[in-house]
């Protein structure tokens, strides 16, 4: 009896240490993200908050709590105000599935370092990921604004199609670890990372996850130069931060789930396996700023035909050929 | 094969940004560093004095007439020898556009700009620069130009005395 | 453990609840909104049932891709307020009484007749139990649907395509 104590025990406290971790490398990507878009751009980038600025977050925390909520008195009240809340929790609740490192033995019972390990792990992250449209495309709507309506419809539309890609690239993965649960997928990648047979389907996966992310180049939905803010344009204070910090959340969880699909999630020789999952996962949001910092926006029609007309189709073929080459291997 | 063109773009411009990341930045962190601008950078406008030690400006309005925002009020007045000078002279510099247009229209080198950009107050009140802010102790860019060696020669023979000149009217009287 | 039962009632609860919301609503936007909210209840009852796959395809097709295209097309139409909407006649409520008598009399034969059905005890369907079950013993089924699907997208191609022939086919 006194196992079932310990072991919700064990849960809380993983679920507190992993939301208290991400919240702040949340806001702490942003901080890294504008230091790191300086520095491409030849500035400096915030550096007088704190040493290096690095209590910058804190006072943009200050700043957007002290910020008047405020909603346009033609929108939707209620949807207004749950939007930010259904954009946020999908990507927090989707870092509960992400394995962060090997069991470790603590207190003589063996504590696995995720929150759940569903059997259906991968189906629940797709189907997290397909919920968060609903912030974007309510937020937009409930706001009563045409750029609001654009940017979610945009958002939608966008969201949709990279779903269907980013489905379809993790169907070889499943097919080569021979099981859903990510502890499994984990585990199969002991020995080759599955980029090694697929990087294809990892191509496929990392811009599909930058599309789902709403990040340059696929950012239509937000298109500061076209539609003020996008979706979110009419939103301030707190609940524009839940949507900013929805988005860097994103970027985290999907990292993560990358490296954890193709990257060999925690495995990684010399360095404990904790430290392996975050330098890999850390490794995705540098790619993300960078990519951030290099590449203009696509067009509508291009961001459709890419999705559509490449990456989709390619991913089947890639399905085709990986079972095909698991059948002839026997 | 534009496949391919299209991945080499990306990769070049990934790489250039790359490079980026470990320049040097350009950034001059303001207050604790200050750049120093040209020396015939616009910023605050002085009034400068000839050689001799006197006021150059005439109160000719011209530089009040340039002025594309209206910031440079006056009052002209007359010395005893005849000579114009400015009673009161007023730059609100919390509308000027430092565009330097005064300065070109100014026939005497009075008005001149000068590099001191930090001209920043709490209250506006503070940036009515009078007379006595503007005026400075120096000649400014042209040490050497004194108006009056060129154009003005003493003025002999005070207003209306000469032949067939008639007394100046007093247009502050009420009558004709 | 008696958490399951409470659970449970708590979601039927929940979704009869979003459900009716869905179908009185005037607004299409909020009446999705419900109706999304039905679908993750039904989505956690069906895992309380140890059937966490078909939860999954619940929330990934029907609140995930089909809910999003209803409110992708409404809001790119406008089909604006419903207010002024006719009021449904008694012809049109003639049906409806028709169906929800037939619901009722089946729920009461179904509490009369009641007995201990022996529940099977399974652990859960898992992954591999159902892929088994749908691409071995059903797999004629599936194929002839899945085909049924493709004649759809040609059939919506075919629709879709451009009648005239002067201008060309421009990706």
């Amino acid at each position: 009896m006194t196992m079932v104590p310990l072991h919700i025990l064990a849960a809380l406290l993983k679920v507190s240490v992993i939301l208290v971790a991400i919240l702040t490398l949340a806001a702490y990507m942003v901080f890294a993200e504008r230091r790191l878009l300086a520095w491409i751009q030849d500035r400096k980038g915030p550096n007088r908050v704190g040493p290096f600025g690095l209590l910058q977050p804190l006072a943009d925390l200050i700043k957007l709590l002290a910020k008047e909520d405020f909603c346009p008195p033609a929108g939707d009240k209620w949807l207004f105000y749950l939007a930010p809340a259904m954009a946020a929790i999908p990507a927090i609740v989707t870092f509960a599935l992400v394995p962060v490192g090997a069991p470790v033995d603590l207190f003589g019972t063996v504590v696995d370092l995720q929150i759940v390990d569903l059997n259906v792990g991968l189906l629940l992250f797709l189907a997290l990921s397909s919920i968060a449209v609903y912030g974007v495309a309510l937020g937009g709507w409930a706001s009563n604004s045409k750029y609001a309506l654009l940017g979610s419809i945009r958002g939608l539309a966008q969201l949709i199609s990279y779903e269907l890609s980013m489905g379809l690239s993790l169907v070889p993965v499943v097919m080569l670890a021979r099981s859903v649960r990510l502890s499994e997928i984990v585990s199969a990648q002991a020995g080759v990372w599955f980029i090694v047979y697929q990087p294809l389907a990892f191509l496929i996966f990392l811009l599909s996850i930058l599309a789902e992310c709403k990040r340059i180049p696929f950012d239509l939905p937000e298109a500061e130069g076209e539609l003020v803010a996008g979706f979110h344009t009419e939103y301030s204070g707190m609940r524009f931060g839940l949507f900013f910090v929805g988005e860097y959340i994103n970027i985290i969880v999907l990292g993560g789930l990358a490296s954890t699909f193709f990257l060999g999630g925690w495995h990684g020789p010399l360095l404990p396996p904790v430290v392996w999952f975050t330098l890999k996962t850390l490794s995705f949001a540098f790619l993300f700023i960078w990519l951030r910092g290099t590449l203009p926006r696509l067009r509508y029609d291009q961001l459709m035909h890419l999705g559509w007309k490449l990456l989709t189709p390619l991913a089947l073929v890639n399905i085709l050929v990986t079972a095909w080459w698991l059948y002839l291997k026997g | 094969m534009s496949l391919f063109d299209d991945i080499s773009g990306v990769i070049t411009g990934m790489w250039t940004t790359w490079k980026h990341i470990f320049r040097r930045p350009v950034t001059i962190q303001y207050p604790e560093e200050k750049r120093q601008p040209s020396p015939r950078y616009r910023a605050r406008i002085i009034l400068t004095r000839d050689p001799d030690g006197g006021e150059r400006c005439v109160a000719c309005y011209l530089c009040s007439a340039a002025c594309p925002v209206d910031c440079i009020s006056m009052q002209a007045g007359e010395r005893d020898n005849g000579r114009r000078f400015a009673v009161w002279f007023r730059i609100n510099f919390s509308r000027c556009i430092f565009c330097g247009l005064c300065a070109e229209a100014c026939p005497t080198m009075a008005i001149q700009m000068t590099p001191d950009y930090e001209i920043c107050q709490r209250d506006i009140m503070e940036l009515l620069y009078e007379k006595e802010d503007l005026l400075v102790n120096h000649c400014g860019k042209e040490p050497e130009y004194n108006f009056y060696r060129h154009a003005g020669i003493g003025i002999t023979q005070p207003r209306g005395e000469g032949d067939g000149e008639r007394p100046p009217v007093d247009v502050r009287g009420l009558l004709p | 453990m008696n958490l399951l039962p409470i659970l449970f009632y708590l979601l039927a609860a929940v979704m009869v609840a979003a459900t009716i919301f869905a179908i009185t609503e005037k607004h299409p936007v909020h009446a999705i909104a419900y109706l999304v909210t039905s679908f993750f209840a039904l989505a956690a009852i069906f895992y309380l049932l140890a059937a966490p796959l078909v939860a999954m395809f619940e929330v990934i097709i029907y609140a995930g891709a089909i809910m999003v295209l209803f409110m992708f097309v409404i809001m790119m139409l406008d089909p604006g307020h419903a207010d002024e909407a006719r009021r449904p006649g008694l012809l049109h409520w003639l049906p409806a009484l028709f169906f929800a008598g037939i619901i009722l009399a089946a729920l009461v034969m179904g509490a009369a007749l009641r007995q201990a059905v022996p529940v099977p005890i399974s652990t859960g369907l898992g992954v591999k139990e159902f892929s088994l079950a749908l691409f071995r013993r059903y797999g004629v089924a599936i194929e002839i649907i899945s085909m049924q699907l493709l004649f759809a997208v040609v059939g919506a191609l075919y629709l879709g395509k451009k009648r005239s022939p002067s201008r060309s086919e421009d990706s």
